[in-house]
Order: structure tokens, then C-alpha cells, then sequence
């Protein structure tokens, strides 16, 4: 009786529809943001998160009304990620009904970001989202250096330092992508979850690598209270319900609503 | 015939969550810092997220102390939530900094002694007897997020008055996660945010109304 290790899975959001491979037998309409995270709270979803993918910022109004709609039905957490640069654009999505925003590539451009965001609605509401790959550049003392577009460009900043430096300035929550494992299905980064875990005290949700069932466990035991994962669900190769079976046979602590 | 649900809007966060969850288990919301509307509704939510000195500041903008001192005079509900329930205590101590909460309960709220914080996710609470809104779903779990709690609340019954009761729930250390005390009850955890069991505890607390 404790608190639970959460399963989080991810939707990809372009233009108000999901994309990038969902697979959902029995779904009415299976590109519905709306539709899938109801789905996925009733296959036992701890919480939902949309990262919205759309490249162009002018249609604003439809990932908000996305939100809008998910936050009316669906009774779980929320968090909302993507194109995220300022104070408003953060009190646009809390007043449509998300209650954490993610924030990754702007954060880096501009840190105060941070600041200014959990100086006005606190540090629970922002998760810095950190996308991490091995390096052997100077600057990367930690052996991992921080990346932006989807892993491809380096930013020169060691991802170890710019992860305390995120949390100093607020941020509640860490989101930890690993770009090297991430599409790989060969598990979670290990090395990279435990070196942050050790120097971080807010809640690490561990992103990136997910193949089978079998790889959320070495996850939590390297310092994971969270796992998130899309592909995985989406293909209903593995269900949440099946991790956190998995999970509890192994003695952690997971949430099985009744 | 529906009640009528007024959740308190002081610029606090996500209160849409909080409406919607009210309207779907048959409340008749609305989201008003209105002082007529607040005291004539049959339940006043108060929400709160972030610190609890900008909650406060937000709270006495509104005349919120009042609206709830009115209320619980003539024995109409109230619900707190989340730092919503932090603010009923006397005071609060963030970051050395101590603010006066609306002192509807004794004792202050001080930061959890645990090594990560916040605490965020889906934990038990241990149920007390005698609870009237955790009826059905005294062994479910519901999501909480946040850094500072009250520990306690000394407050004795008497003949004719019941002593509040008072559910903890452990994360590094116990701390109260919900008080229920006649028409004043409150959330440490969202129960808007926690999925069926969150719903069926808002249903419990809505029948008592």
C-alpha cells in the first residue's frame, strides 16, 4: 500500500488527430485523440499524455479543443507537450482542462521559461522533457549530451547538467527520452535512467526503448517512478494491463482500478 | 432535483476538470467567484494548485474566507482540494516563507520528508471509520500532487460533536490526505483527477450535501 509506479502512454497529436502508427481494433474512430486516451484509461492508463506534433503554431485552436474534449471525459491526469514557448501558451492548455504541460526544446533556447512558468502556477504543473544520447564530446562530461529535433541535432549541453539546472529552476517532474534506444525495442536506458535518478529528486518518467513486457521492470529498479511508451501500446503488442501484472508480480507497486 | 455546485474561481489552475467531473456524476455546476452565487449554492468546491501563498492571495481577492465562514455557519458544505484543503489550516510554510491560511482547523502545513517530492501519482489512504465518503471505495487508490501537507489536526469531540475524522495517507512520512468535519470536508488528493474511485468519492460527497 504505497504509492504506485505510473504507466503512461503517449499520443502523438498532428493537427488534432493522432498519429504515427496506432493500431486499435474496435475503435470507431482510431485517429481520435479523444476516443484512444478513453481507451487507454480503461485498459488502466495512470495518466494520458499528448505530444503535439504539428508543425505549424497557427492552429493553435485545434490541439486546445482537443484538450478540451479529452478533459471532459476522461477523469486521469493530462499532460500536454509541443510547440509549449510561453506563459500563455501555458495557460491556454491548463484553463482547456491539461494540468502538466511539457516543455523541451524551448526550455533550452530559453531556461528563464522555466522560471516563469512555476512562478506562476508551480512547479507540479511543468515536466522538462530531456531528449539524452551517449556522446563523447567534451561538454558531455556525464557521457550524455542533450539533442533536439527527434535526437538528430546535438545542442552542446550535457544532459546531466542540464537536468539539475531544469529542476533548479522549477521544474517539477523529468521526462527522459533516450535517443539511442528510443525506436529500438531493446529495453530502456538503464545507464542513463540510474545517472540521472541519482542526482535528481523529483519524479523521473522514463521514456524510450519499450519492446516487451519484460522491460519495464529493470526500468523502475534503475529509478523510474514512471515509464511512458507509445508505440508499444498503440500496437496492443503489450497491454498496460499486462506491465503492471508483470510489475506486481515482481513486488511493485501499481494501481489496478476496480 | 440536481444540486447546485459552485466551484470557487480565484485564477487557480485546471478547475475545468474539476466542473466536469461534478456535472458527471449530476451536479449542476458552475465555475464563479460570485459571493451571492457562492453562498447559496448547496456544496462550494475550492480548488488550489502551485503555492500556497498565491492560493491564499487569490482567495482573499475573492473574499473566499468569508463566502466559507458563511457557509459552514449555517452548516452548508464545503470541499477543499488539494492546496484547496492545505488553506482551511492556519498557516503554511513554503520555502521559509510562512502565510496565514483561513484557519477553519488548528496546525500548519509544512513540507513532506520524503526524497522525492512532489509527491505525484496514485496512492492509498487508510480509510478511518465512520467515513462517510470513501463508502465503496475505501481500498482504491487516488492521484495526488503535491510537496506540503498538514501532519495533523488536533481537534477533540464532544457529547454532541463529533471529532473531525481524519484519514492519513504514507509517503515518506503520514500526513493528512483527506479530513471529513461535519459540512467541512477536504481533499488532500484530486478527486476530480482519479479516475472512477475519485467519482465515486465526489457522488459520496455529493449525496451529503
Amino acid at each position: 500500500m504505497s504509492l504506485a509506479t505510473r504507466i503512461i502512454p503517449c499520443l502523438d497529436v498532428e493537427n488534432g488527430r493522432v498519429v504515427k502508427g496506432v493500431n486499435f481494433k474496435n475503435l470507431i474512430d482510431a485517429g481520435d485523440p479523444v476516443e484512444l486516451a478513453k481507451l487507454y484509461v480503461e485498459h488502466g492508463a495512470d495518466e494520458i499524455t499528448f505530444l503535439d506534433i504539428s508543425a505549424s503554431r497557427d492552429n493553435k485552436e485545434t490541439l486546445l479543443e482537443v484538450v478540451r474534449k479529452t478533459a471532459d471525459v476522461v477523469f486521469v491526469p493530462l499532460t500536454v507537450g509541443g510547440g509549449i514557448k510561453s506563459v500563455e501558451d501555458v495557460e491556454q492548455l491548463l484553463r482547456a482542462g491539461a494540468d502538466k504541460v511539457s516543455v523541451n526544446t524551448s526550455a533550452i533556447a530559453n531556461p528563464e521559461l522555466i522560471n516563469k512558468i512555476t512562478q506562476r502556477f508551480g512547479s507540479q504543473i511543468l515536466v522538462i522533457s530531456i531528449d539524452a544520447r551517449r556522446s563523447k564530446e567534451k561538454y558531455a562530461s556525464s557521457g550524455f549530451e542533450v539533442t533536439t529535433h527527434g535526437g538528430t541535432k546535438s545542442c552542446g549541453l550535457d544532459a546531466l547538467v542540464w537536468t539539475k539546472e531544469a529542476v533548479q529552476r522549477g521544474a517539477g517532474e523529468v521526462l527522459l527520452n533516450s535517443m539511442d534506444k528510443d525506436g529500438t525495442k531493446a529495453g530502456f536506458d538503464l545507464e542513463l535512467i540510474s545517472l540521472i535518478r541519482e542526482h535528481i529528486f523529483v519524479p523521473l518518467i522514463a521514456s524510450g526503448g519499450a519492446g516487451k513486457v519484460g522491460d519495464f521492470l529493470p526500468a523502475i529498479q534503475a529509478g523510474a517512478n514512471a515509464v511512458l511508451a507509445a508505440s508499444i501500446f498503440h500496437f496492443q503488442e503489450v497491454t498496460i494491463q499486462e506491465v503492471k501484472k508483470d510489475l506486481a508480480s515482481h513486488k511493485v507497486e501499481v494501481r489496478f482500478p476496480a | 432535483m440536481s444540486k447546485k455546485i459552485v466551484v470557487l474561481d480565484y485564477g487557480s489552475g485546471n478547475i475545468r476538470s474539476a466542473q466536469k467531473s461534478l456535472q458527471k456524476i449530476g451536479a449542476i455546476t458552475e465555475i464563479t467567484n460570485d459571493y451571492q452565487t457562492c453562498l447559496n449554492a448547496d456544496g462550494l468546491v475550492v480548488p488550489g494548485v502551485g503555492a500556497f501563498a498565491s492560493c491564499m492571495t487569490g482567495i482573499n481577492k475573492v473574499r473566499g474566507g468569508e463566502i466559507i465562514d458563511k457557509r459552514l455557519a449555517g452548516a452548508r458544505n464545503v470541499l477543499g482540494i488539494c492546496v484547496g484543503m492545505q488553506v482551511l489550516f492556519e498557516n503554511g510554510l513554503e520555502h521559509g516563507e510562512n502565510t496565514s491560511g483561513l484557519g477553519q482547523w488548528p496546525g500548519e502545513v509544512t513540507e513532506i520528508k520524503s526524497t522525492v517530492l512532489p509527491h505525484m501519482g496514485w496512492n492509498n489512504v487508510e480509510v478511518a471509520p465512520g467515513s462517510t465518503i470513501f463508502e465503496g471505495v475505501e481500498k482504491e487508490k487516488f492521484y495526488f500532487v503535491h510537496s506540503f501537507a498538514a501532519k495533523n489536526l488536533t481537534l477533540e469531540g464532544t457529547d454532541k460533536i463529533d471529532a473531525p475524522i481524519k484519514h492519513f495517507t504514507l509517503y515518506g512520512e503520514k500526513f493528512l490526505s483527506c479530513i471529513e468535519n461535519g459540512p467541512l470536508s477536504a481533499t488532500q488528493f484530486h478527486p476530480e483527477k482519479s479516475g472512477e474511485a475519485g467519482l465515486q468519492l465526489l457522488k459520496n460527497w455529493l449525496a451529503s450535501v
